[in-house]
């Protein structure tokens, strides 16, 4: 079993939770996740790593209520337990693999989609511990859905938060904030690392190509054990068939069929579901979560 | 007395009611019917059935035990030998193994090895017979990674010898390709496999789960950090193969071992259990083994109407024939000499067909089975919402890529010695799916056991 010793609410419907996992806290890295099933009859729900504590051995989680397991999971408290916690799985980020006089030299900017802002985080705080200056675009749909900005100013270069409907921040999304960095104050990048809705991944990878910047993005498809057993997170990437669990769950973003991932995680929605998620979560609910399977 | 050249013939759920529920499909000898089919056994001198068994079980003495009606003997003499008697009673392929081998066969049927190992498996249990650990320690600890056929096995036989043994398993629960994989229908999972997995543990094996070697930690932190002095990798087979035919990522095309993983090791054929399945109102399962006929019986279970796709004839299915006959007998419709050349999708990306080639039988391969051909200007349309890939897998790279000094084949398996499990580092042996590529549950059972030995002689010399 393993016990949450955290629980804090980032907004309505997106919760943080500390959880005691010794192995994976002692082994993780930025970049990779982890399985969690809360009782003997729930799904695996791959959650990618928000931050980790190799001395209290805990494993920081983030995931937003978008179905009926996470709505669950959302009801724990603090002392309770999972009954399974499975990790770390996928391939670190391959930052952390870098030369850090190679990365030091990098321009590089992290670009956080809602509840993607969580594994954007240990990212850029990794960054920092090595001595990394970088910056970072937060966005949401609207203010409530903006999370971890105090977190990330701390460890950002200059955080940059945006809402589309303009209730907080720069108005616009987060390719108008990147076109506002780049053309209008003068900004520069050699790499950017976007991680959000695949909606949102599809169209930075769009602009990015357009100006040339190698883009790097974390994708959460569907998946059953996670291991690189079942092959329900395949996706293409480069015209090559790739697993997410054991290949991921970074690619380069110019390569990854996004139209094709999109299709994909719609692919245990009922139409009934889809509904009741365009009425709660309006147009910004494409499916890119990865976590309402 | 029957006739004797005739088995007793095995009970089995009718074939109509069994094709719409997951209760187990054969339903086992009772003791009398037991001691009748023993009775068929020769005893031979040099009994030729043993020889054909991976494990090497002494059949005829078990056997002999059944026939005068001492079954906790016979399970006895059994248990010398396997770990797991109750599930190789049900997935064996004893028709071309020890009742191959049977004289009994030359001249009629050959004697039920099988369904006689099941029964005295099952009649331990009902009677709470179970192994017990040895008195005598050999203070050596060995990690085994993965709990199916090839772990427990390895495991079992080790802590049988004395040594500290702990089970390392990625799942969330231990069993691995006999939870995961072999549907409930043919190895029911709380009655059998979790009652032989505790029987393992009788013996003193700890087993840990969730715990991903190659991630939580390497088989080198094992052998330093944790204080192991040898580890066995018995990880099983990988990812799934796909044909590489377009359309083949489209919602409605998955691999057998996602239907099968999320049937049974996810229950998703039960509502009280959350993990979804798309039951699909016409599957085709592509392939002809033993898995694609696990998959086919799974979807026609959850109310389909289910085909088999395979691009060479009946004879060479590479299915056991009971399975098959149990499929068919089920109502799985056999599109045989034919393979799919790509799957066709809706505006929705979801599958609406196959377009499918006829194909006829040419020359003899590599393999010594003749080569499919497509026959010219023989395309059609399959119209199926649902399509499972059943092709095998290839092995997975966790362990592989991480362990320094464990080399691997042209095709990713470990390399590894077949008499003892012996790996190219150290104090590292494997053996079962992760060294062979798919194989059977048996023989994965064989490696772990001949690994045991070697472990065993490695620790005794060191």
């Amino acid at each position: 079993m393993y016990k949450i010793t955290k629980k804090e609410m980032l907004s309505d419907s997106i919760i943080l939770m500390d959880v005691i996992a010794p192995r994976v806290a002692k082994h993780c890295y930025p970049g990779q996740f982890v399985i969690v099933k809360m009782d003997e009859q729930g799904e695996r729900i791959p959650l990618t790593i928000c931050d980790y504590d190799r001395e209290k051995e805990t494993i920081t989680i983030v995931f937003q209520i978008v179905g009926a397991s996470t709505k669950m999971m959302a009801k724990y408290e603090v002392g309770d337990s999972f009954r399974d916690f499975t990790g770390p799985l996928g391939c670190k980020s391959e930052l952390i693999d870098e030369p850090i006089e190679e990365l030091k030299k990098k321009k590089i900017l992290f670009v956080a989609g809602g509840v993607g802002t969580a594994p954007v985080y240990p990212q850029v705080k990794w960054m920092k511990s090595q001595g990394c200056e970088v910056d970072c675009i937060i966005g949401a749909r609207t203010k409530s859905l903006i999370i971890l900005e105090e977190e990330m100013k701390k460890v950002a270069a200059n955080t940059y938060v945006t809402t589309d409907d303009g209730s907080y921040g720069f108005k616009g999304n987060v390719n108008d904030m990147i076109k506002e960095l780049i053309h209008n104050r003068g900004k520069s990048y050699d790499l950017v690392i976007a991680i959000g809705p695949v909606i949102m991944m599809k169209f930075v990878c769009l602009l990015t190509k357009e100006l040339g910047i190698k883009t790097v993005v974390s994708m959460n498809p569907i998946m059953v054990d996670g291991t690189g057993m079942c092959g329900a997170c395949r996706l293409t990437v480069g015209g090559q068939v790739k697993f997410a669990c054991v290949d991921g769950p970074e690619f380069d973003g110019h390569l990854v069929d996004f139209d094709e991932s999109m299709k994909r995680q719609q692919m245990y929605k009922t139409e009934e579901g889809r509904a009741i998620l365009r009425q709660t979560e309006g147009t910004t609910h494409h499916g890119g979560c990865g976590l309402c399977s | 007395m029957g006739d004797v050249l005739k088995r007793i013939p095995v009970r089995e759920q009718d074939p109509q009611v069994r094709a719409k529920n997951f209760e187990e499909v054969c339903l086992g000898y009772n003791k009398e019917e037991a001691m009748e089919e023993a009775t068929r056994c020769l005893k031979c001198k040099n009994p030729q059935c043993q020889k054909g068994c991976p494990v090497g079980i002494d059949i005829p003495g078990f056997i002999k035990q059944v026939e005068e009606g001492n079954i906790e003997e016979a399970y006895q003499v059994i248990s010398k030998y396997s770990a797991l008697p109750a599930v190789c009673g049900r997935v064996c392929p004893q028709e071309t193994q020890c009742e191959a081998k049977c004289i009994r066969g030359i001249k009629g049927d050959p004697v039920s090895i099988g369904k006689l190992e099941r029964f005295v498996a099952d009649w331990a249990r009902e009677h709470e017979i179970c192994p017990t650990a040895p008195t005598q320690k050999k203070g050596k600890k060995v990690a085994v990674v993965g709990s199916g056929p090839a772990g427990l096995t390895c495991a079992g036989d080790l802590a049988k010898a004395g040594y500290d043994v702990t089970i390392f398993e990625v799942l969330h629960e231990p069993g691995g390709v006999l939870v995961y994989g072999i549907p409930e229908f043919r190895l029911p999972k709380k009655t059998v496999v979790a009652s032989e997995i505790e029987n393992v543990k009788a013996l003193g094996v700890k087993i840990e789960t969730n715990v991903v070697i190659g991630k939580s930690m390497t088989v080198d932190e094992l052998l330093t950090e944790e204080g192991f002095d040898a580890v066995f990798i018995g990880s099983g087979a990988g990812l799934p193969k796909f044909m590489g035919i377009p359309g083949e990522n489209a919602n409605g095309v998955f691999s057998a071992n996602e239907y099968l993983t999320r049937s049974n090791l996810m229950k998703a054929f039960r509502e009280e259990y959350d993990t979804p399945i798309i039951a699909g109102k016409k599957v085709a399962v592509v392939g002809g083994g033993n898995v694609a006929m696990d998959a086919a019986r799974t979807a026609l279970r959850l109310g389909a109407e289910v085909h088999i796709v395979y691009r060479r004839s009946e004879a060479e299915l590479p299915a056991r024939v009971e399975e098959v006959h149990h499929a068919k007998q089920e109502g799985i419709i056999f599109n045989l000499l034919t393979n799919p050349k790509e799957i066709l999708v809706d505006e929705n990306d979801a599958v609406k067909g196959i377009r499918c080639v006829k194909m006829q039988l040419g020359e003899p391969d590599a393999s010594g089975r003749r080569r499919p051909v497509e026959i010219p200007d023989s395309e059609f349309i399959m119209d199926v919402d649902t399509v499972i890939m059943s092709l095998g897998t290839s092995p997975n790279p966790l362990i592989s890529s991480t362990t320094k000094g464990l080399e691997i084949n042209g095709h990713k398996c470990i390399i590894a010695q077949e008499e003892n499990g012996q790996t190219t580092k150290e104090g590292v042996y494997a053996g079962g799916d992760a060294v062979t590529g798919a194989a059977t549950v048996i023989l994965a059972m064989g490696a772990g056991k001949a690994a045991a030995k070697g472990i065993d002689e490695y620790l005794s010399n060191k």
